[in-house]
């Protein structure tokens, strides 16, 4: 009996010979078919792009680099008629007028002050920026307190001059300020103590604050006229950011609140300023600010802008810092309720520290937009980095045709290195939440 | 048997730490600090207009404006008009530029997203240089620089560039063809409409009849032949029968000057072209975000299904993404219509370089100047901001 296996048909009979190898599988020349090349349409596109690249970049770097002007004292080195170049950018004329662009017209013999300004700045932003800084709950009050005292000292000379009568003025209001949280906390039954911490507390910061401003520390006054260019733009952006940070986060508690109408107020405020473009914003404080006061008293002009963007940029960061608030599970406000927290101490130990913690990136974005919304205040009148551009532009010691192009270049730079850093910080952070988050 | 609950009341508490006793006085102090600052500031306002001599109210809108607008869509003249015509002329002219730009910045904003993604390595990277390097620009920085670097070296009128088609390129700004409507032109718009009905009747049926049979229709061709092909069959019925319905007039070259034809701004032109590519960085990321915001699993599912590539695209990653992308790209919409009030830095008469500009400047009135153009943007806002939620409660996940 011969049993025969069936072979059924599907299966091979013979041995096939091997495939050959995927002849590039890696390597350069595999990598340039698998991600330019893979196909006929991607050959195209990689074409068409290619070409665009070869229209757009080699003018580009010979306008910026190859054929540009670097040196001259004016605009005889960037006109072809008066023996110069002039098809490329003239960095002479930012190198001749870059002071001008940093400090504006600011007294010349007083600028050591604003590069201190700027070394103060740097330090606040580096301390309250880098996650892993050694206390970084002072740097918060060096930033938020401290360094803007300071920066008002240092850039406008300080001796405030407050009279007589305005400090016997503030002493009244704040022994009055006292009484009454002494008054409260006894009828409370609270902790006495507790209420004249708090109460010597907010009136000794005032005070000092004020004591700060009315010292007369030998500096010379430069009025606020005279200040221009990145020290302008820097203000603005300071101001709006150590203004816009508490502001923003009471609206965003306000807009979370209980209360009916602390939620409305807060509703309204953030949906008005978020609704309307900035630079109605700036008018308005341009053109109404001065009319709301009483008619002997003035606001600078600088000012003006300065306090439309504080408000501006609070509904913003409100609407981020909301954004945190919402993320918090819910176990941790009902965990600080447990323990018997108030309201108060469940938010400033418990909620905040996390919710502005995971809306760091948010934060900075938001920071990022105020950052390029501050050249607006040049539509105003302020002499920030764009109007100082601007009015160098047009100075006839310069009439060149590539001076416009340079200035623009230079502007853009200045604001992309800024933006494009602090966007990278936040995704960094982004990222290490996003891993702590993992685990 | 009972239990017994013990009834003995809480202790007693000072309503002082009641938090609803609490909770109104915060509420009432809020209320009178705010009512307090808004009567000091309505009556220095008061007094200040008083000591100023400014009239207030609004009956300045009737008085003739006395000042002439370069760009104008309704008839306005400076000794013909008030300044109220003058605010329907700026209010034009923003929802016309925004409106273009919100076109085109859609088309070039898909594009960069979907070019982000592109498998393409040089593809994707070019976008990626094009989106870090327009965001992180100030868009007032980039509107000088198209006003004045790009277009402020153009030729003088006589010089014009001709760009064919009857386009030129003068620094007076863009000259192209102008129509002009016959008496019977109406026909073809209302085609147009006509078809969008259509079409959107058909759609109905066609995905009534799938859903009942199964069965697919030519939706794509007979859309293309109601929405495109009406409107034209429109146009050549009329001119075989009566007079051309529309015919251009170009421009024409003349010795010194162009004559005829339609002129362009070139603060429009700049305007747009500023808006346009600056919303586009930011619409790209958005796309982009929708786009990976549709987990693999669904397109890998469409795949196991038998769907094709494009098919996967169009029925299952699109309707999906577009759930997560609409929110965010309707306040972009938003975001370039108020930033077009930045026109008031190179001249391009819209509502604010108008109103809060030219008009404010004359009248001095400027709590009610101030007032009407927020409550403009403020409208625009939030009615936007009303449909954006009707569509999020339409298009939210339907859960359990």
């Amino acid at each position: 009996m011969s049993t025969t296996v069936d072979i059924p048909r599907f299966v091979q009979a013979k041995q096939v010979e091997a495939l050959p190898p995927p002849n590039l599988a890696r390597g350069p020349v595999a990598w340039i078919r698998e991600n330019l090349f893979s196909g006929p349409f991607n050959t195209i596109l990689t074409l068409v792009v290619f070409y665009l690249l070869y229209v757009s970049v080699p003018p580009l770097m010979k306008f910026l680099f190859i054929d540009a002007v670097w040196s001259g004292t004016d605009r005889a080195a960037c006109r072809a008629d008066m023996g110069g170049r002039e098809t490329g950018a003239c960095w002479a004329f930012i190198r001749d007028k870059i002071s001008y662009f940093t400090y504006g017209s600011y007294t010349v013999s007083e600028r050591w002050r604003v590069d201190i300004f700027f070394a103060l700045l740097a330090i606040g932003v580096g301390w309250l920026l880098w996650l892993r800084a050694p206390r970084r709950d002072l740097g918060a009050i060096y930033f938020f307190w401290l360094f803007p005292v300071f920066s008002y000292i240092l850039l406008t000379g300080g001796n405030a001059d407050f009279s007589g009568r305005f400090w016997i003025g503030f002493l009244i209001l704040g022994a009055l300020l006292v009484a009454l949280l002494a008054f409260l906390a006894v009828i409370l039954k609270a902790s006495l103590r507790t209420a004249l911490i708090i109460g010597g507390g907010i009136v000794g910061v005032i005070g000092i604050t004020l004591a700060l401003m009315d010292m007369d520390f030998g500096l010379r006054h430069v009025p606020t006229a005279l200040w221009g260019g990145i020290l302008v733009t820097l203000l603005v952006a300071t101001v709006g950011i150590v203004f816009s940070l508490p502001f923003g986060i009471l609206l965003a508690l306000g807009r979370r609140s209980k209360l009916p109408i602390v939620r409305m107020a807060s509703v309204i405020f953030i949906e008005f300023v978020r609704g309307v473009p900035l630079i109605t914003v700036l008018i308005m404080a341009n053109t109404m600010l001065p009319l709301f006061l009483p008619g002997d008293m003035t606001v600078d002009r600088l000012m003006r802008p300065l306090i439309g963007t504080a408000f501006f940029a609070s509904a913003y960061m409100a609407e981020v810092v909301r954004g945190g608030l919402q993320a918090m599970p819910k176990g941790q406000y009902e965990g600080a309720q447990s323990l018997g927290l108030s309201y108060p101490q469940m938010m400033i130990l418990i909620i905040l520290p996390q919710a502005l913690r995971i809306v760091i990136p948010g934060i900075v974005n938001t920071f990022i937009g105020l950052f390029k919304d501050t050249s607006l205040v040049a539509i105003v009148g302020i002499f920030d980095l764009v109007k100082t551009i601007e009015a160098s532009r047009i100075d006839p010691n310069w009439a060149a045709p590539s001076i416009s192009l340079t200035g623009y270049a230079f502007a853009a730079l200045f604001y992309f290195i800024f933006c494009f850093g602090m966007s990278r910080y936040s995704l960094g952070v982004e990222r290490r939440l996003a891993s702590g988050h993992k685990r | 048997m009972q239990t017994v609950v013990s009834q003995t009341s809480p202790p007693k508490k000072s309503f002082l730490y009641d938090p609803k006793v609490r909770g109104i006085f915060y509420q009432v102090l809020l209320v009178v600090i705010v009512s307090y600052l808004f009567y000091v500031a309505a009556t220095n306002a008061i007094e200040n207009l008083q000591r100023a001599k400014i009239a207030s109210g609004f009956g300045f809108l009737d008085n003739t404006a006395g000042f002439d607008i370069s760009q104008a869509l309704i008839q306005f003249s400076a000794a013909g008009s008030s300044y109220g015509d003058a605010f329907i002329v700026g209010l034009l002219n923003t929802l016309i530029v925004s409106a273009i730009g919100i076109f085109f910045t859609t088309i070039l904003g898909f594009l960069i997203g979907i070019a982000r993604l592109s498998k393409n390595w040089m593809v994707a990277k070019v976008a990626m240089v094009y989106v870090e390097t327009l965001r992180n620009i100030p868009l007032l920085v980039q509107l000088l620089f198209w006003y004045i670097a790009v277009l402020g070296p153009l030729p003088q009128p006589r010089n014009s560039i001709e760009m064919g088609a009857g386009f030129f390129v003068n620094s007076r700004g863009l000259f192209m063809a102008r129509p002009i409507y016959a008496a019977d032109a109406w026909a073809i718009p209302a085609a147009l409409v006509i078809g969008l009905i259509g079409t959107f009747l058909y759609r109905r049926w066609a995905s009534a009849r799938q859903a009942a049979t199964g069965q697919q229709s030519p939706v794509g061709l007979v859309t293309l032949g109601l929405v495109v092909g009406l409107p034209i069959l429109t146009w050549i019925v009329l001119a075989i029968v009566g007079a051309n319905p529309i015919s251009f007039e170009l421009p024409r070259k003349g010795t010194f000057n162009l004559t005829g034809g339609m002129q362009i701004l070139p603060e429009f032109v700049a305007l747009l072209l500023g808006l346009v590519t600056y919303t586009a960085a930011f619409i790209a990321e958005v796309v982009r975000a929708g786009i990976l915001a549709v987990s693999k699993g669904q397109t890998e599912a469409a795949g196991s299904l038998g769907l094709k590539p494009a098919q996967t695209l169009r029925l299952v990653v699109i309707p999906q993404a577009m759930r997560v992308i609409v929110p965010p790209l309707t306040s972009q919409y938003l975001n370039l219509t108020k930033n077009s009030s930045l026109a008031v830095a190179i001249g391009y008469p819209d509502l604010v370089q108008v109103f809060m500009g030219t008009v404010l400047n004359q009248t001095g009135q400027a709590i009610e100047v101030v007032v009407i153009t927020m409550a403009v943007y403020l409208t625009i806002s939030l009615v936007t901001s009303a449909l954006m939620n009707i569509y999020n409660r339409r298009v939210a996940i339907v859960e359990r």
